[in-house]
């Protein structure tokens, strides 16, 4: 894969010495998976950000006239350019659908990734950081939390809560703060015991500021690359939560929501899967490339 | 080594204590929990009735250590729908999902390793970039979406194999793997990594230069060493496998733990839900628990470190 061409670095003779940024934006650039994934996610973010400019229709217009209009591609005397993806089975036209569901997947992506960040990321550098006794109540915390299986709790809890928007977004980030917390862990033990974190402290700076303007510079790339990579996994678990009619609930629009509505119609009707499904597919695709780059131009290190 | 055991075993223990308080926790989140046995229309009397029966109406720690003491000695409470203890059923149906979980696993670890240990002797090759794009590719199919189009490919279009159901062999085929596909790329990536680091190191070298057969350097010499951390990801990931197969048995109608959650979870089952999590919670525990010890076992280092 692309992932690997960084190893080999162009011995650069006569080249002017660049900034580590410098070096590492070039790595970025002529890194192929991080850009095509970059790509692919810019575009799904303006499709989403411009949804009520792009879509056709109104995702939420029902006409019954036209129900399960194949897309354009079909030969099909009912196929039309009115509705380039065809329409679902309560005559939604489905490409606005799939528009207006790429805001769901990024808006609860995004968020569930940011509380998962925000308590992995503290547990993770208070472990590292003072080690001892903080670090075994918090490895305990995270074996505790690694022992429930994630989808499980998730359907339990919503399913007595109720589901609507917030509580999918808390219950997914409340869930998926392990592997923050065991990277950061790990980023902060091995910075901890550098010069600059013990120069610092005979400088007299106080453990807030150390952990702050010492420690976290140091170990925010480890951190940004599992944001990719947890926005990814959140963005798989409301879809799958959604699949079993527990998390979107209908009729916003959400990915998953619109694989589960298919699913009865899917033998006659396969396109009605695919579509919703190749998006989803192509939107985690993206994230992981990206995320994985971001790793092997950041933090090489972490790869395996 | 019994130092290790110990110390080991004391955290299984207390995970699992946590683990019971947060599922018995469930309990109160949705506020009283006769009200949500008794329905809408149930009057204060009968509220009374249902708290005494269930116990609702002692302290919470009381009520606790009574469903902890009953959980420990079996007794996982009594379904609200189907009025049988919940253990029965799930007893009925945990070998279903085992042996689900069982073939997903069998199924990853025969993609995932011989390919790992391939991408490892070329690195860079055609066949290491296959083997990552499989792996890439894998991390981002969602595994509902990848079992439903299997399911139209093979049991419509095809009529390979039965649609769903859990009455043979061949019913198992394409959950397994769904369910296993998942976890292919870490195993594979791991292999890769360990099998890179070990083919690096002397003795590799000398059994090369005594004039081992490829064959046997690859897979009696240098995976030997190379599989250990293998085996506790293996562990762990056949852990979550159980906890993710709900997904899978609901699409595939298999009769495993995860379908009767589902279905427990449409009826408002709550012991039935808890015994589930706590079930598959345990199972993972002991599990990981299981590869430490035998981690520990074949490397010295970690029992010591």
């Amino acid at each position: 894969m692309s992932t690997l061409e960084n190893n080999s670095l162009e011995p650069m003779a006569d080249a002017p010495v660049l900034s580590p940024g410098k070096v590492m934006l070039s790595h970025a650039k002529s890194h192929r998976g991080l850009m095509l994934g970059g790509l692919v996610i810019l575009t799904i973010m303006l499709v989403a950000i411009f949804a009520p400019l792009l879509a056709p229709h109104d995702p939420y217009a029902q006409v019954l006239s036209r129900k399960l209009v194949p897309p354009v591609w079909f030969d099909s005397s009912k196929a039309t350019w009115d509705h380039i993806l065809g329409t679902d089975h309560l005559g939604r036209d489905y490409l606005s659908r799939l528009i207006y569901g790429a805001r769901i997947s990024l808006l609860i992506g995004f968020s569930a990734m940011l509380i998962s960040g925000v308590i992995g990321t503290v547990l993770g550098i208070c472990a590292g950081y003072f080690g001892g006794r903080v670090d075994m109540v918090i490895s305990f915390l995270i074996t505790t939390r690694l022992s429930m299986p994630v989808v499980l709790v998730a359907l339990a809890v919503i399913s007595i809560v109720g589901s609507s928007l917030t509580v999918v977004i808390w219950v997914i980030g409340l869930l998926i703060w392990d592997r923050f917390a065991v990277v950061v862990r790990s980023a902060t033990q091995q910075v901890r015991g550098l010069d600059f974190v013990a120069s610092a402290r005979a400088l007299g700076s106080s453990t807030p500021r150390i952990l702050f303007s010492e420690v976290m510079p140091n170990i925010s790339n480890h951190v940004i690359v599992i944001a990719t990579l947890e926005m990814a996994h959140a963005i798989l678990l409301e879809a799958a939560l959604s699949f079993l009619g527990l998390g979107v609930q209908p009729p916003t629009p959400s990915w998953g929501l619109m694989i589960s509505d298919a699913k009865g119609l899917m033998f006659f009707d396969g396109w009605l899967i695919a579509v919703p499904g190749t998006a989803l597919f192509l939107l985690v695709l993206a994230i992981n490339l990206v995320g994985d780059g971001l790793r092997d131009v950041t933090a090489p290190e972490d790869r395996n | 080594m019994l130092a290790f055991l110990l110390k080991r075993l004391s955290m299984a223990v207390l995970v699992a204590l946590t683990v019971s308080s947060l599922t018995f926790s469930l309990n109160f989140l949705s506020g009283d929990p006769a009200i949500a046995l008794g329905g809408e229309s149930a009057t204060e009397a009968d509220l009374q009735t249902i708290r005494e029966t269930y116990g609702y109406d002692k302290p919470i720690p009381v009520q606790y250590i009574n469903w902890l003491t009953r959980a420990v000695q079996g007794d996982l409470g009594q379904s609200h729908y189907l009025n049988q203890p919940v253990s029965e059923e799930i007893f009925q149906r945990l070998p279903t999902t085992m042996a689900l979980g069982l073939c997903a696993l069998v199924f990853a670890l025969a993609l995932s390793i011989p390919l790992g240990v391939l991408a490892a002797i070329r690195p860079n090759s055609l066949l290491d970039r296959f083997a990552l794009t499989i792996a890439v590719v894998g991390q981002a199919m969602p595994s509902f979406w990848f079992g439903l189009t299997m399911m139209l490919w093979f049991a419509i279009n095809w009529r390979i194999l039965p649609v769903s159901g859990s009455d043979s062999w061949k019913h198992f085929v394409m959950p397994s793997i769904a369910l296993g596909y998942y976890i292919t790329p870490g195993v594979m990536r791991l292999t890769r990594a360990g099998m890179l680091e070990v083919l690096r190191s002397d003795y590799i070298r000398t059994a090369r230069a005594k004039g081992v057969s490829k064959f046997s350097l690859l897979f009696k010499h240098a995976l030997r060493n190379a599989i250990i951390p293998v085996v506790s990801l293996a562990a762990v990931q056949f852990g979550f496998m159980l906890g993710g197969s709900i997904v899978i048995e609901t699409i595939f109608a298999i009769n495993g733990l995860g379908f009767l959650a589902w279905e427990s979870i449409q009826r408002a089952d709550l012991p039935m839900m808890q015994a589930i999590v706590l079930v598959l919670s345990f199972f993972y525990i002991a599990l990981t628990f299981f590869a430490d010890v035998l981690n520990a076992w074949l490397d010295p280092r970690i029992r010591i470190g």
